[in-house]
């Protein structure tokens, strides 16, 4: 293992104190518990994001802390989801009198935590509603599974319902729109590479040199297949028709196109990626109305990409367009 | 022999504490074939809280002892380990109530309370592979063994020796809940790392109670 590191047991914890230092007039963290907040929270009635999950994903969740996007992220340790007392921590530092809405990735640590987070809330007399994102498109939704994982479409739930808090809706409307977009979302990914966890020091699977893991989730777990490696139309044909075929997409249907870097993708192999993606997608007659393409959802060092499609309305665009400003995603401001 | 005191449960504890540090790496490694390889850090970490708290605090009664446990482990493990042993923590602790000392029946009757909290909580049963595949059986089995007048002692050996046998009958199961469910087929042919860690921490217990 070679990183950037002192000490496996404290990088979480020197990471936020950078992610601190670097951005005073965005964010303020907290260290015990552990959770990030916007620099000006509370809003004043405005409804709260808060989401969270393992760290190793960044800038998930941290990096979308700030106006128009999260109020709160809680960092669990590496590729560990948060604990229920730092999510009501953060909950009630940012509630601003709005009530709370709990963004979840469909993954069973994180589920169980926030479950027990929303409880606590509840008990609190905290007005708390939850979100489960579950847009991946290679795990088979059945009994067999623990359901589709939250991965890339996590972002755009975030961005979205973050607008919608911004422009003062009350928690019910920003939860349906959270919920408009997880039902209109959908993702897959596919490796190149697995990833290191510091405190293991070992990766997270093998893959032969010429191998690829497809339909991976953001911590490495398969999905799909483990296959040879194939050019990229090919790879970028295999992940978009999983995606359009689920919903399913049609011809004439207004999207967002987001492809997303697992954390060692060099933007040169995004970009080609996002060109054929485009490529296949006009084939199929699918509007492209916005675009996403960067590390925004990672796996540490993992080399690979996830494709993200979002049918979009009026109502999406116009909150995807609205100002953001936090440390991974700014406009409009 | 005579019922389980708060001191004997803080005994049970620190043993519980000693067998997830001694089965770290076993219980990291089981996790890394079919999940994300840290489930033998996370529980370790939540102990190692635990035994802090321990030092600390002299709760009186085992309810109380179960109770410190439960919110320790809930606030720091994390992932889905914190909840699902926290919960069952916690279960038994209710169970239990402010009893002064507890028999073989009411430590059965604590480890059924634990397994229901832990399938309500995690909405898995029997066959998924997870930890209720270990918790099933030794409930069963400390149950039969009160029923038939045994002591604290005897309850916690056949809740054990049914926990350990529970977690090897994981092996040639498909995973259906958590993480290792991704794998389908693939998670065939290695044991749950939840099961095993049950049958890690009721084994501790059989010594210390004798």
């Amino acid at each position: 293992m070679k990183k950037i590191i002192n000490d496996p047991a404290t990088v979480v914890e020197e990471a936020l104190a950078g992610m601190a230092a670097a951005h005073p007039d965005l964010l303020k963290v907290s260290y015990d518990p552990m959770f990030i907040t916007r620099a000006d929270a509370p809003a004043t009635g405005q409804v709260a994001l808060v989401s969270g999950g393992g760290s190793g994903h960044e800038p998930l969740h941290g990096g979308f802390v700030g106006a128009g996007m999260l109020a709160a992220a809680c960092p669990g340790a590496m590729f560990t989801s948060p604990t229920p007392d730092q999510v009501s921590a953060a909950a009630a530092a940012v509630d601003g009198g709005a009530g709370v809405l709990l963004i979840v990735k469909n993954y069973t640590g994180d589920v169980l935590n926030f479950e027990t987070a929303a409880e606590l809330m509840d008990a609190e007399g905290t007005p708390v509603h939850t979100v489960l994102v579950d847009d991946d498109v290679a795990v088979e939704d059945s009994t067999w599974t623990a359901g589709r994982r939250g991965v890339g479409g996590t972002v755009l739930v975030e961005k979205i319902a973050g607008a919608a808090a911004a422009r003062g809706d009350d928690l019910d409307a920003v939860a349906a729109i959270a919920e408009r977009v997880v039902a209109g979302v959908r993702t897959m990914g596919v490796a190149l590479t697995p990833c290191t966890v510091p405190h293991s020091g070992e990766p997270s699977f093998t893959l032969a040199d010429d191998e690829i893991e497809m339909g991976v989730g953001i911590h490495g777990e398969p999905g799909r297949e483990r296959m040879k490696l194939v050019p990229a139309d090919d790879i970028v044909e295999i992940l978009l028709s999983s995606v359009t075929e689920d919903l399913p997409f049609a011809a004439g249907d207004r999207t967002l196109l987001f492809v997303n870097g697992l954390g060692g993708t060099p933007q040169v192999e995004l970009y080609l990626a996002y060109n054929a993606a485009r490529k296949y997608l006009a084939g199929k007659g699918i509007e492209v109305e916005r675009s996403l393409v960067g590390n925004y959802i990672t796996s540490l060092e993992m080399q690979g990409c996830s494709i993200t499609l979002l049918k979009l309305d009026d109502e999406m665009v116009s909150l995807w367009d609205a100002p953001v400003h936090t440390a991974a995603l700014r406009w409009g401001v | 022999m005579a019922g389980c005191t708060a001191s004997d449960v803080v005994a049970a504890v620190r043993a519980m504490a000693a067998a997830v540090a001694e089965h770290k790496t076993e219980l990291t490694h089981l996790d890394r074939e079919i999940g994300d390889g840290d489930h033998g850090e996370n529980l370790a970490k939540g102990f190692a809280a635990v035994l802090t708290k321990l030092d600390a605090a002299t709760p009186e009664t085992p309810g109380a002892v179960l109770k410190l446990v439960a919110t320790t482990l809930i606030s720091t493990v994390g992932g889905a380990s914190g909840p699902l042993f926290g919960t069952a923590f916690l279960r038994a602790a209710t169970s239990v109530g402010d009893a002064a000392e507890l028999d073989g029946p009411a430590v059965a009757s604590a480890l059924e309370a634990a397994r229901t909290g832990v399938v309500a909580r995690g909405k898995a049963e029997p066959g998924d592979k997870t930890m209720v595949d270990a918790l099933t059986p030794a409930v069963a089995a400390a149950t039969a063994t009160a029923d038939g007048g045994g002591d604290v002692a005897a309850v916690l050996a056949a809740a054990a020796a049914a926990a350990v046998t529970g977690a090897a009958d994981t092996v040639p199961l498909r995973a259906r809940k958590g993480r290792a469910s991704y794998l389908g087929e693939r998670s065939i042919g290695h044991a749950d790392p939840g099961a095993t860690s049950v049958g890690h921490l009721l084994g501790a217990l059989t010594p210390g109670a004798a």
